[in-house]
């Protein structure tokens, strides 16, 4: 009896707390529809007006389309460089590696308003400001960590002999990389190049610090919430939330369902 | 550098450079040099230049260390930024172990994996967007004013405080601290549990005497993390907290943005690099410091 009183008590407490995390998002999608033009209780009537009103803002339009070219530029490099550092830790041993590995796995403990300032100062000196590569410039060394971590899990799993059988048949280390590595390691490279876009496509302050006149959508979002806000931001951030979710749910479906053929 | 493969290398019986070996650590390496590393020695480098006639020039002047450290502001700053973050972090720990403890113990293993996957959703998503949804909600015209209204109550002040900067910071780590909490409570050891409750141990002390002890490196790492994010968050403090008092975060992108004083910015950021690396070195050392018979690896 009084357990059975405990363990309800304790599922309400879940669900509070997840009701707490979804809040947010749900308030979004639900005003996102209503022609008020403040949101407030009671709801008053559906319509469409604020995405109508998002697809026709120009600032909007462009926004939406430089941060898609930065996720991708951003997702191809991060990813690239990812699956080199877990090969990396995954076969070599040498004097330096944990240095290495410390110094790539830095720069997402640093808190992004430091991050966005420091790329504003070296960029700008160096001559590389206010366009869309300072953006991915400045995503890529931050995004990078996530894709090794995925690929190097991916390594974990492989068999040690598969490499070493391959060498013995005769395949040079070049082939074996290319016949053995990529191939079994593809669902976790795939499922880095969504989260990477993922993270990337939603990172507002490196790309609000770097991207001058050339503004991602995030960027865009930040400036708009810091002067007149419109309902439009509700349907603006909708959108965000589907693509961004829709991203990481490949990257999750990628890796779950390709898993058990891979392992043994 | 020299790159040895490890015993279960190819047979190579060719001379001249490991080609295969140095491409590996190339990409990683250079790309960090060249943009992680370098900014932040321009980083350091620059709090010594100066600032004339809104230019910046190289020089070894300590003026900025000085004026800064000098400033009452700057230190207002930076005791509230210390402040608001403890009282997070603290507060996500409290609230959100009862609710791992429960996902760990108390439900079936469909019902866990549902709750990670609504503890990961936010994770990916834009966390701007999320904190715009918050000032909807929690403004004095807002969601949670006009529900309060309809039956007579409120409005109550719920924004521009310290109160709404909290609610930020507990969207942005709360998620995340609750599935530390998870992932260290699965790996404490089902029999030391039992073996308390046989031993007629409580489950309220079994909870806080054999479980909180044996989960410890995790959940201080969970409160280093809550700490970290909290205390270098900007979005929180300027869109919810209405910038008043400001934290080093927003009182970093004021000199930047509109006082374009990059040196002295750089002060405050070093400043807050330095903190959290004392702090979280510190926070570890305890994690790890004669931990009751948890020594795993």
């Amino acid at each position: 009896m009084i357990d059975r009183l405990i363990n309800g008590l304790f599922r309400v407490y879940i669900l509070l707390a997840i009701l707490f995390i979804l809040m947010p998002i749900l308030t979004l999608v639900v005003f996102s529809f209503n022609i008020n033009r403040h949101p407030r209780l009671p709801w008053s009537e559906f319509s469409f007006i604020w995405y109508e009103a998002m697809w026709n803002d120009p600032a909007m339009q462009s926004g939406f389309v430089n941060s898609l070219i930065v996720a991708a530029c951003v997702a191809v490099i991060a990813t690239f460089i990812g699956f080199c550092t877990a090969y990396l830790d995954y076969r070599f041993r040498f004097r330096g590696k944990i240095a290495i590995l410390a110094i790539f796995f830095m720069p997402p403990t640093i808190p992004i308003v430091i991050l966005g300032m420091v790329f504003l100062v070296y960029l700008a000196k160096i001559g590389l400001f206010g366009e869309l590569y300072s953006v991915v410039i400045g995503h890529v060394a931050y995004c990078a960590p996530f894709a090794m971590a995925l690929v190097r899990m991916r390594l974990a799993q492989m068999d040690e002999n598969l490499e070493a059988a391959a060498w013995n048949l005769g395949a040079s280390e070049w082939t074996t990389i290319r016949e053995i590595i990529i191939p079994f390691t593809r669902p976790a490279i795939i499922a880095a190049l969504f989260l990477t876009m993922a993270v990337s496509f939603d990172e507002y302050m490196i790309a609000w610090f770097v991207s001058g006149l050339n503004e991602t959508l995030p960027a865009r979002i930040l400036a708009v919430l810091q002067g007149q806000v419109t309902p439009q931001i509700n349907a603006v951030g909708s959108v965000v939330f589907v693509i961004s979710i829709s991203l990481v749910l490949v990257a999750q479906f990628v890796l779950l369902v390709r898993r058990p053929q891979g392992s043994r | 550098m020299s790159i040895q493969s490890e015993a279960r290398g190819p047979p190579s019986g060719s001379r001249g450079p490991y080609w295969f070996g140095l491409f590996w650590p190339a990409p990683s390496v250079s790309w960090q040099m060249a943009f992680f590393v370098a900014p932040l020695c321009l980083l350091v480098a620059i709090t010594f230049w100066k600032v004339a006639n809104f230019q910046l020039s190289a020089d070894f002047t300590t003026a900025n260390w000085v004026s800064m450290y000098s400033a009452g502001y700057f230190w207002d700053a930076f005791l509230y930024t210390l402040f608001l973050a403890a009282v997070t972090t603290v507060l996500i720990s409290i609230i959100a172990f009862p609710c791992a403890y429960a996902l760990a113990f108390k439900v079936s293993p469909a019902t866990r994996r549902l709750g990670v996957f609504f503890l990961l959703t936010p994770f990916f998503t834009s966390f701007i967007v999320r904190v715009y949804s918050w000032q909807v909600i929690l403004s004095n015209d807002g969601i949670l004013n006009s529900g309060f209204g309809a039956v007579g109550l409120g409005p109550f002040n719920m924004l521009n405080n310290s109160f709404s900067t909290i609610v930020g910071f507990f969207t942005l780590a709360f998620p995340l601290v609750i599935l530390l909490h998870l992932l260290s409570l699965s790996n404490v050891d089902r029999s030391i549990i039992e073996a308390a409750h046989n031993l007629r141990c409580g489950r309220v002390m079994t909870v806080f005497l054999i479980i909180v002890p044996a989960a410890r490196v995790g959940l201080t790492l969970a409160a280093c993390f809550a700490f970290l994010l909290s205390f270098g968050e900007y979005l929180s403090p300027s869109l919810l907290g209405g910038s008043r008092p400001p934290t080093l975060s927003v009182l970093l992108v004021d000199t930047v943005k509109s006082g374009n004083h990059w040196p002295k910015a750089s002060v405050i950021a070093i400043t807050m690099i330095v903190t959290l690396t004392l702090i979280l070195f510190a926070a570890v050392k305890f994690a790890y410091h004669k931990s009751p018979g948890a020594d795993r690896d």
